[in-house]
């Protein structure tokens, strides 16, 4: 782990780390041991002018067919299996059952850099180009550990990746220097609202302009580490014209927060976000292609789908070969082995879904499409390999004893929620 | 680098293929579905073309699958890329006519992938169809019946084969034979029979559900006596079957070609319609909020892709002389169910029924892919005994 995170500091370059000095946090709010129903607060961001906007150059255009990681994806995927296998896993039953994220798993995840790659270097950053492949690596590799918990760690990147894409000087000089450090702020995207048929693109969350910026009002749900939140990003429709994203400190006057647990990514402690009469200023809106956050957010959630199913075949594989019916290994019938075929066969499929459309997005060419086809691709079969493994183990399978009653639970998000994850 | 588009120097080879596809495919596709077992003549004119061409988009292909040993240099996008994504614009043609162009027969990938060089040499030029399936025998292709007996320098053929695609076009069949059946698969061997052979007898034609521009062939061999020099590889018993099999790691991918080509056509001409009559697909919508239509074709091409890219990996890892069978095997399940769930939908989505559309017949020319070159019950089998890491005698 220290080599690898050495190697990922070497990439920063030392130096940039703290470019632009990391603001403590001030006090947390007085309510974290009441949370219910209470003002989320966390650390008061103290507006910078910034210098410039950073932005990271497209990733160079390549003309082969070609599945092969560069040697640094490589060594970055290894390393977050590593901590995925040795820290995420182990903890994931518990956060499960405590609707909550051990607060050492995240900041280990920070550390690791997680929050910093898509930062770009000179604004104290790990990146220096669009890494939408090497993010989808990430979160795949980490989800291979716990889903809920991969969504818990890649939450506050999300914002930070958010900022870079889309934010302007000031945002980002406000904003940023926090996500490069170890003490990176609990940050959310929230898009998803409550209700049938959720339209990221219809949004019931508005936002009026005033003459001082804007006012919020609507309500999201599945906000991660919602309660401990100190920044969202919040996507509003904007007087009736569309979608766009807003910068929203969590002590802002208005915003109320609660527990939502739901039927799966309970390690993330997901939480609604209620915004009543929100003023924001002017400056809060950041000017993106909101459509491209969306997209993006799709890869990322097809990403952790590949890297949970993995569990699952990785999990089911010994199970059916060990478990002995009728004198012999059940994995010896059709029944099941054409089954276990059939979720690699179809993971196979999801992966190579994914990484299309994160190579797309990374070399700036269009990939809506192909972000749609990853996300119907890793929904659907995301859930079948979610629901097989359970049917697999049969009445093991349903009990917490194993983690694929766990599995089935969290897989179910990836067909339902938009936002919170970007590549 | 990852990066899963086709690579910029095929563009050119994709194009011709599709040209070659919209010009002498489609035209024909609906003559050659009502008129079976008529030889479909312009198919001349076009494979004397496509030879002129470095890399033709033909069926299995006349020697594309051949594994070379040549040094390795970094990430190569070679024939097998190539050519698969050949198959795939063909297909979207036609794929009845694809599998009757001449000089582009299985047993031409059998030859160029198993032969010797003087044997190269000699069925240059030649269409070799391939005959593996017997009355009894299917999947189960180390059970075969057909024999073969060494008489001086002559071995003596006898047995009964059908399902020999274009056997009676071909100049040569590629005929698989026991050297004695006692002995199971390693005794197994392939002959280039010539057509022309006494006692090689055509039985007839069959009658199909779909590809009815394709002939499928049912032959009779009566004390067949074909040259030793005919013999594929090894003449000794024990060696030989897993280079025989091997040669289905290359064709596999291809045949899962076929299946994307025509599932392509089925969606583009769907969605043509689909539009006409008001519901257009949206990329950025959630598919719970669009018309059943659109949602259900949105998930039409997410598994069409999924086919798509498993079919790439799988020739990709051939170019990069990296063992294929599991990803093989994967791109012919994954595309061969793709393909008839596509075009049956389609069928379905455009109230396409009647001849009057393509897409009834392209719903039931796509069911063979999920059978031929080894079923999908097959590939799973070969897929779940890798990956459970079973033989075939612990999983049957």
């Amino acid at each position: 782990m220290g080599a690898a995170l050495a190697v990922l500091n070497r990439l920063a370059g030392a130096s940039a780390l703290d470019r632009f000095g990391l603001r403590k946090p001030v006090e947390r709010g007085v309510h974290e041991a009441t949370r219910v129903g209470f003002t989320a607060a966390g650390r008061v961001f103290t507006a910078v002018r910034g210098r410039g906007v950073s932005r990271l150059p497209d990733a160079p255009e390549r003309g082969l067919f070609d599945l092969t990681p560069t040697d640094e994806q490589r060594m970055i995927r290894s390393t977050v299996e590593k901590f995925a296998a040795e820290r995420v896993r182990p903890a994931a039953a518990a956060a499960d059952a405590a609707c909550a994220p051990p607060v050492e798993v995240v900041a280990r995840a920070a550390e690791l850099g997680v929050s910093a790659l898509g930062v770009p270097e000179a604004l104290g950053g790990l990146g220096t180009e669009r890494s939408a492949v090497t993010n989808a690596l990430v979160a795949e590799a980490l989800a291979h550990g716990d889903l809920g918990l991969a969504v818990a760690c890649l939450a506050p990147s999300a914002v930070g990746t958010a900022l870079a894409l889309w934010g302007d000087a000031d945002q980002q000089a406000t904003y940023l220097p926090a996500f490069t450090g170890e003490n990176v702020p609990v940050a959310a995207l929230a898009v998803q609202e409550p209700g049938a048929l959720f339209d990221p693109f219809s949004l019931r969350t508005r936002a009026y302009r005033t003459p001082g910026g804007f006012v919020l009002d609507g309500v999201k749900s599945l906000v991660p580490r919602a309660l401990d939140a100190e920044l969202f990003v919040v996507a509003a429709d904007v007087d009736g014209r569309g979608p766009a994203l807003f910068l929203v400190e969590a002590g802002t006057a208005g915003i109320t927060v609660e527990p939502e647990p739901a039927m799966g990514l309970r390690a993330a402690g997901t939480g609604r976000v209620r915004l009543a009469r929100v003023s924001l200023p002017a400056s809060a809106v950041l000017t993106g292609d909101y459509a491209e956050c969306v997209r993006l957010s799709r890869i990322a959630w097809s990403a952790l789908a590949v890297g949970t199913g993995q569990a699952v075949v990785d999990y089911v594989i010994p199970y059916v070969n060990d478990r002995v019916a009728f004198g012999e290994p059940v994995s010896h019938r059709q029944g099941v082995a054409f089954k276990v075929a059939d979720m690699a066969t179809e993971l196979a499929g999801m992966r190579l879904l994914t990484y299309r459309a994160a190579a797309l997005a990374e070399q700036g060419k269009p990939f809506a499409r192909e972000a749609a086809l990853a996300r119907r691709q890793c929904a659907e079969h995301g859930m079948r390999i979610g629901d097989d493994g359970v049917q697999l183990l049969g009445g093991h399978g349903f009990v917490k004893e194993h983690p694929v009653e766990r599995w089935y639970r969290d897989l179910r998000a990836v067909g339902v929620v938009e936002g919170i994850v970007l590549v | 680098m990852i990066n899963l588009e086709v690579p910029a120097k095929f563009a050119q080879l994709v194009d011709q293929a599709h040209q070659a596809a919209a010009e002498f495919f489609r035209p024909n596709s609906r003559k050659y579905d009502r008129e079976e077992h008529t030889y479909p003549k312009e198919l001349d004119l076009l494979a004397a073309l496509l030879d002129g061409l470095s890399a033709s988009g033909g069926g299995a292909g006349a020697g594309g699958v051949r594994r070379e040993t040549v040094a390795k240099r970094g990430n190569q996008n070679g024939a097998n890329l190539r050519l698969l994504l050949g198959t795939m614009e063909m297909c979207w043609g036609d794929v009845g006519l694809l599998l009757s162009m001449p000089r582009q027969g299985l047993g031409n990938a059998a030859i160029a992938s198993v032969a010797n060089d003087e044997q190269l040499a000699r069925y240059a030029g030649k269409w070799a169809a391939m005959a593996i399936t017997e009355p009894d025998t299917g999947s189960d292709s180390a059970a075969i019946r057909t024999t073969a007996v060494l008489d001086g320098d002559h071995y003596v053929l006898n047995g009964e084969k059908i399902f020999v695609t274009a056997g009676e076009r071909a100049d040569c069949v590629v005929v698989w034979a026991t050297l004695d059946r006692s002995k199971g698969r390693a005794a197994i061997k392939s002959f280039v029979v010539d057509r022309t052979t006494p006692g090689f007898e055509l039985v007839r034609l069959e009658s199909k559900l779909g590809i009815r521009a394709s002939d499928t062939a049912h032959f009779r061999l009566t004390d067949v006596r074909v040259h030793r020099d005919n013999l594929l590889g090894s003449p000794d018993i024990d060696t030989g079957f897993a280079g025989v099999m091997q040669t289905f790691d290359n064709t596999r991918p291809l045949v899962a070609a076929m299946a994307i080509g025509v599932a392509r056509a089925a969606l583009e001409e769907t969605r043509a319609l689909l539009n006409e009559a008001g519901v257009d697909i949206d990329y950025d919508r959630p598919w719970t909020t669009q018309p059943a239509a659109a949602a259900t074709f949105l998930h039409l091409e997410a598994d069409w892709e999924a086919a798509r890219l498993l079919a790439m990996e799988a020739a990709w890892l051939a170019d990069n002389r990296e063992p294929n069978s599991l990803q093989a095997s994967m791109a012919k399940a994954k595309a061969g169910r793709t393909a008839t769930e596509i075009t049956l939908r389609c069928v379905e989505l455009a109230g396409a029924y009647t001849e009057n559309s393509l897409l009834e017949k392209w719903a039931r020319d796509a069911k063979i892919l999920d059978i031929f070159e080894g079923t999908q019950q097959i590939q799973q089998l070969i897929i779940a005994r890798r990956i459970l890491d079973k033989s075939s005698t612990e999983l049957k």
